[in-house]
């Protein structure tokens, strides 16, 4: 096992200079000796770019791969130690499970009573332990897939164990449970493990940390939780989550007010958000639907503190909870109500409360400004607070 | 237009892949066929556009008899799984090739509609590409593009999303609701996911094995299903499903858990996975367990929970951390429940407020 340091860039034609010419951009990132890591992006993002470089399969075109401190830029996998999992089954056919299963440690010639318990335990943690003694040929592609897991899993002494999209051939009723299974695993043995896909699903749920990469660039490294609560790039906002994070155009005027989308907003933003914000300027608000709140307004009634004004577009029954579409403005704004709320029809002006402590502010280069503004304008007043307020899921 | 199936079956050989089935599909709007794969929704378009002939039964479009015409006697559009385009044709061309085929706009008229077509898909930079140069998503939407020129009364799509990348389907599915919202054509849409059903809205028929189970406006399905069979193929992830005694006027999940329901003897108690809770509000059941597995999805988190009733998956909000192994309390309201007699056909489903 070991800790893995990169501090690289990749081009496929000599003399790169503008970003387009990268397949990863210049970065700089470290992966912790144990840790269960994913690497998620759209087709096209680099991130299958990234592990053949981590795994020696690729050579980066300027900079260093480490592993614990050692320079291991032009060795190869076999020579870094690299175990790896595809997403289709690697396995000898005419061996039994157990063979194959043995076969890296065999190769490296580990002494028979640790291979038996080694392959023992692995057997065990994927239910494998039934058809040891089964020839593999005869097996069904998903647990074809688990011994080409298990084999990969099998080496005590690896430096990180990688995987392009392993459960791709999977039975989508499967996945759940080969998810809990690696899950399991990686708690038990604690291998450094990398795990490339474009599924979020899967990343959020393996990994303790996820890399999320766009254009050849990682523009965030962090728990599902932080990628949810506090996306550092619009990108991630956009990519984590569906829908997605809203995004509304937003200006500080000289003395301070909030305005978004064009209508001053009646709510407060701190000192320190305030001015980060006038150093950003042009800058955008984020809120993801989970967290917008609606109160149907009707006719007349002075904006509530933390509110825009919109009107409804479209009301959808997505069956576990309502999807709200509001135009605010040219601008578009969804929000995500409980099902078991009365949602405001089409055609009605509502107030959308876009600040609270789940708000973001992005600069022009789309990158996280400040988090969230002061605790959000205290519960309104009973006044205030329409009959038909609609909490937010994830308010709730 | 108005597509009509009378009794229509369809088998191969000794294989019976479409069982008789009535089916009249709302015009203009959109309907979706949603099952898992194998369940005879290709099958079934194959026999809308007249590209097979039933074994049996009648096809009446605008109540006209139209089983046994060809498929080029009958003004249809398909959109498929695969993108499907003209390789050496540029996308404009592309597009206007039904137009062009049609031969009823003159030059300038087809420039019009193609460039209408291409913003509306958000294409309209690539109209002097080739097909190869673009990205799958692009080239689905090409074909998609061309689909709509055609302005066929009836668009059939197979999986149209099925091989691009979430978030462009994500986007997809929102613009394609909004045409078929227009309500031009009458358009038929196969899918695996309910997600996608849902999504859509419309009017969805549930098939399985081969046979139509129902068909209504998406909603309305999803939360009445008619049958145990209907709710396992509309949910996901899968609805729970608990064994349950009724006692007269409660249903008994294991001594000590009752649901204040009425019911006799065996019947079965479906719990939607987003009708489970951790936190407590009054008058909750409360089933203790331990988590298998939280699955995140973005938006949403998906506890699979070994619990005191059996596996349950329970659906919350957002992202949260769960331990594997760590004991877990789920809460469900009694009002919140589906119940399906012994024959597994529903006799209670939840209330909804908003309902249209």
């Amino acid at each position: 096992m070991a800790r893995i340091d990169l501090d690289l860039a990749h081009a496929y034609r000599p003399d790169p200079k503008a970003d387009s010419d990268y397949a990863l951009l210049p970065l700089k990132m470290s992966f912790e000796d144990g840790g269960a890591y994913a690497l998620l992006g759209p087709s096209g993002c680099g991130k299958t770019t990234l592990l053949n470089i981590v795994s020696g399969l690729l050579r980066p075109s300027q900079g260093t791969v480490t592993f614990d401190g050692r320079d291991v830029t032009a060795l190869t996998p076999q020579q870094r130690n690299i175990a790896q999992v595809f997403q289709f089954p690697v396995i000898y056919d005419t061996m039994t499970v157990a063979e194959n299963l043995a076969f890296p440690l065999r190769n490296r010639g580990v002494a028979p009573d640790r291979i038996k318990a080694r392959v023992g335990k692995i057997a065990e943690m994927l239910e494998l332990n039934g058809q040891l003694n089964q020839r593999a040929s005869g097996l069904s592609a998903d647990a074809k897939q688990k011994i080409s897991l298990g084999r990969g899993l099998v080496r005590e002494d690896v430096s990180a164990v990688l995987f392009d999209e392993p459960l791709t051939v999977i039975d989508p009723h499967l996945k759940w449970q080969l998810r809990r299974k690696l899950k399991q695993i990686h708690n038990e043995l604690k291998l450094t493990l990398i795990y490339v896909t474009h599924d979020q699903v899967e990343a959020l749920t393996f990994a303790d940390r996820i890399v999320v990469m766009t254009r050849g660039r990682a523009v965030q490294v962090g728990t599902a939780g932080e990628l949810f609560e506090r996306p550092s790039h619009r990108f991630v906002g956009h990519f984590i989550g569906s829908p997605g994070m809203n995004f509304l155009p937003a200006a500080l005027d000289d003395r301070g007010g909030l305005s978004v989308a064009d209508q001053p907003i009646a709510g407060l933003v701190d000192p320190v958000t305030g001015a980060a914000l006038s150093r950003a300027e042009p800058f955008a608000l984020g809120i993801r639907p989970e967290y917008v709140e609606v109160d149907d307004v009707g006719d007349g009634v002075a904006a509530l503190p933390g509110t825009i004004t919109g009107v409804v577009a479209q009301v959808q029954d997505i069956g576990t909870y309502w999807l709200l579409t509001a135009k605010v403005g040219p601008h578009t704004l969804k929000a995500r109500l409980s099902a078991h709320a009365q949602p405001p029809g089409v055609g009605a002006t509502v107030a959308l409360r876009v600040l609270n402590p789940h708000t973001c502010f992005y600069g022009a280069d789309e990158r996280l400004v400040a988090g969230a503004t002061a605790p959000a304008a205290p519960v309104s007043t009973a006044a205030a607070v329409p009959a038909s307020s609609s909490a937010p899921e994830g308010l709730a | 237009m108005e597509l009509t199936l009378r009794g229509v079956s369809h088998k191969v050989g000794a294989q019976q892949h479409l069982y008789p089935m009535d089916l009249r599909l709302t015009p203009n709007a959109v309907t979706v066929l949603l099952g898992a794969t194998q369940a005879g929704k290709t099958t079934l378009m194959r026999l809308m556009a007249g590209l097979d002939r039933p074994s049996d039964g009648r096809v009446q479009v605008d109540g006209t008899d139209v089983t046994g015409w060809p498929v080029r006697k009958r003004d249809v559009a398909m959109v498929y799984q695969q993108f499907i385009n003209y390789p050496s044709m540029t996308v404009r061309d592309n597009i206007a090739s039904p137009l062009k085929l049609r031969g009823q706009l003159d030059r300038a008229a087809i420039r019009k509609r193609v460039d209408e077509l291409a913003d509306k898909l958000h294409i309209e930079m690539h109209l002097d590409k080739l097909p190869a140069q673009l990205s799958g998503g692009q080239q689905q939407r090409v074909a998609l593009a061309r689909a709509l020129a055609k302005q066929a009364p009836l668009m059939l799509l197979d999986e149209p999303l099925v091989n691009l990348d979430y978030k462009l389907r994500e986007e997809l599915r929102e613009e394609l609701g909004q045409l078929f919202a227009a309500g031009q054509s009458t358009v038929v849409y196969a899918t695996t996911e309910p997600a996608e059903a849902l999504q859509l809205g419309g009017y969805t028929a549930v098939m399985d094995a081969g046979e139509l189970l129902q068909y209504g406006p998406t909603a309305e399905v999803f939360h009445r299903p008619a049958s145990l069979r209907v709710a396992r193929a509309f949910s996901d992830p899968p609805m729970n499903l608990l064994i349950a005694q009724g006692f007269g006027d409660r249903l008994q999940l294991r001594p000590g858990l009752e649901l204040a329901l009425p019911g006799q003897g065996g019947v079965t108690v479906g719990v939607r996975a987003s009708a489970l809770r951790v936190t407590q509000q009054p008058g909750d059941l409360a089933i203790q367990g331990e988590v298998e597995l939280a699955e995140i999805s973005g938006s949403d988190t998906f506890v699979h929970a070994r619990t005191e009733v059996g596996e349950l998956v329970a659906q919350l909000t957002g992202v949260h951390d769960f331990e594997l192994g760590a004991p877990l309390t789920l809460y469900l309201n009694a009002a919140h429940v589906h119940v399906f007699d012994a024959a597994g056909l529903l006799t209670r489903a939840p209330e909804r407020r908003g309902a249209c």
